[in-house]
């Protein structure tokens, strides 16, 4: 039979592929660990900051600070967080399309509406449908707080030159290896959290004062959160594409076994015709 | 003194310290301070600088970035970007990055725009040399 070989080149291919998401699954899960921890170490931080940044804003105006107050006018920014690279799932494209979602959505709500994308894959999504403002591309690699904090600036800043009014944040969240929460947070203004405003709470000695540590600590909270939203994108990222490789690896065994199937039952009549041509052959002689 | 102070140092790379020390001191937005326990509920920034504290008699030193400083019920949190404890700082890098601001700040003006910027890595480099130096002579 004219096919046996192609049969047999098509699992030799298939066998590579399953080699490249295995090794592709390994990596992933080495990375996930990294990322996970790192998603870990960094909640005390973020959760402590919270904490004083809400007992600071109880006592305080809500409209003490230039990040804190509401504006009347509604032009919008929303940073999307999606990963450079593919393979990982549906983990860029839902992402995506909850953003658009999110865009069709609210688009009543505001007078403007324009982007931030980080990573590479969103951008290309989303760069021909709406207005991209701005894009971070390859800094998931050498993702550090520092990277964080450059992004929290020009937001800040782009925010206080009121080039946008409010600046909201889309990314997935970890939740765990199997499962990525696509998160949409409001980061400006600065919500505070009014819990129980009845509660005094302890007097506290304050240096400087109030109003020069909140506007110290508004900062660094959008920093933190951005920082936050990075890291839980990256350990999804590595989940999802931890998930994706496996199944394609379970895949490619499934689809092994089919074809090694097939190869056989063409062996096999291939092995049964040639033995009827010899039969027939040596009949026809003595007869 | 039977009473310690609870100390928890978080950086948002990973908790850096969590201990009961008897005292421990810092450089705030108004300049130095220390704390011991009892210490009435207090909150302030910090400044890049030096943060020592004292457990069973050994002093330690640390070298802050940016962070801010809370006392409460004798528990002391503090929430830097960067802490380095004494021991952790290579000298040798230190000084070069000291003596490269140094240089880059001769250059400069007041209102150039990287002025902050190389103003802030004096200091940073400054306080860690200094920080390295008091391990050094322990």
């Amino acid at each position: 039979m004219a096919n046996l070989k192609s049969i047999k080149k098509r699992i030799v291919s298939v066998k590579n592929t399953r080699q490249i998401t295995k090794a592709m699954k390994m990596v992933s899960a080495a990375k996930l660990r990294r990322a996970q921890e790192n998603v870990v170490a960094a909640r005390p931080y973020a959760g402590k900051l919270a904490e004083v940044l809400e007992r600071l804003a109880k006592t305080q105006e809500s409209d003490a600070s230039p990040l804190m107050v509401k504006r009347d006018t509604r032009r919008a920014l929303l940073v999307v967080v999606t990963s450079d690279r593919g393979l990982c799932g549906g983990f860029n494209a839902n992402l995506s399309k909850a953003a658009e979602r999110f865009i069709n959505e609210r688009k009543g709500d505001f007078s403007e509406l324009s982007l931030m994308t980080i990573g590479r894959k969103g951008y290309e999504f989303l760069r021909n449908r709406h207005t991209v403002r701005k894009h971070h591309g390859n800094i998931f690699s050498t993702l550090s707080y520092h990277t964080a904090a450059l992004i929290a600036a020009e937001l800040v800043e782009g925010y206080l030159a009121e080039e946008y009014d409010e600046v909201y944040v889309i990314y997935n969240a970890f939740k765990s290896v199997m499962t990525q929460d696509i998160t949409l947070e409001q980061l400006l203004p600065v919500t505070a959290k009014t819990t129980d405003t009845d509660e005094v709470g302890t007097e506290y000695i304050y240096e400087p004062s109030k109003a020069a540590l909140l506007d110290e600590l508004l900062p660094k909270h959008i920093e933190v959160q951005v920082f936050k939203s990075l890291l839980e994108s990256v350990a999804s990222e590595h989940g999802a594409r931890m998930t994706a490789m496996d199944s394609a690896s379970k895949n490619a065994t499934e689809m092994i076994g089919k074809l090694t199937l097939i190869y056989n039952r063409a062996r096999q009549a291939a092995i049964t015709t040639e033995l009827m041509e010899i039969i027939s052959g040596s009949e026809s002689i003595k007869g | 003194m039977a009473e310690k102070l609870k100390v928890e140092l978080v950086t948002p790379y990973k908790k850096v310290l969590s201990e009961e020390v008897d005292e421990i001191t810092a450089t705030g937005a108004l300049g130095e301070f220390g704390v011991l326990p009892g210490h009435a509920p207090f909150l302030t920034s910090l400044k890049i600088g030096e943060l020592a504290y004292r457990k069973d008699g050994v002093s330690h030193h640390m070298a802050l970035n940016w962070g801010y400083f809370e006392v409460e019920n004798d528990t002391v949190t503090v929430l830097v970007e960067t802490a380095e404890k004494a021991d952790e700082i290579d000298l040798e890098r230190a000084k070069a990055a000291l003596g490269r601001a140094e240089t880059e700040l001769k250059g400069l003006t007041p209102e150039d725009k990287n002025f902050r910027i190389y103003e802030a890595a004096l200091e940073r480099a400054l306080i860690r040399v200094q920080v390295a130096g008091k391990a050094a002579r322990r």
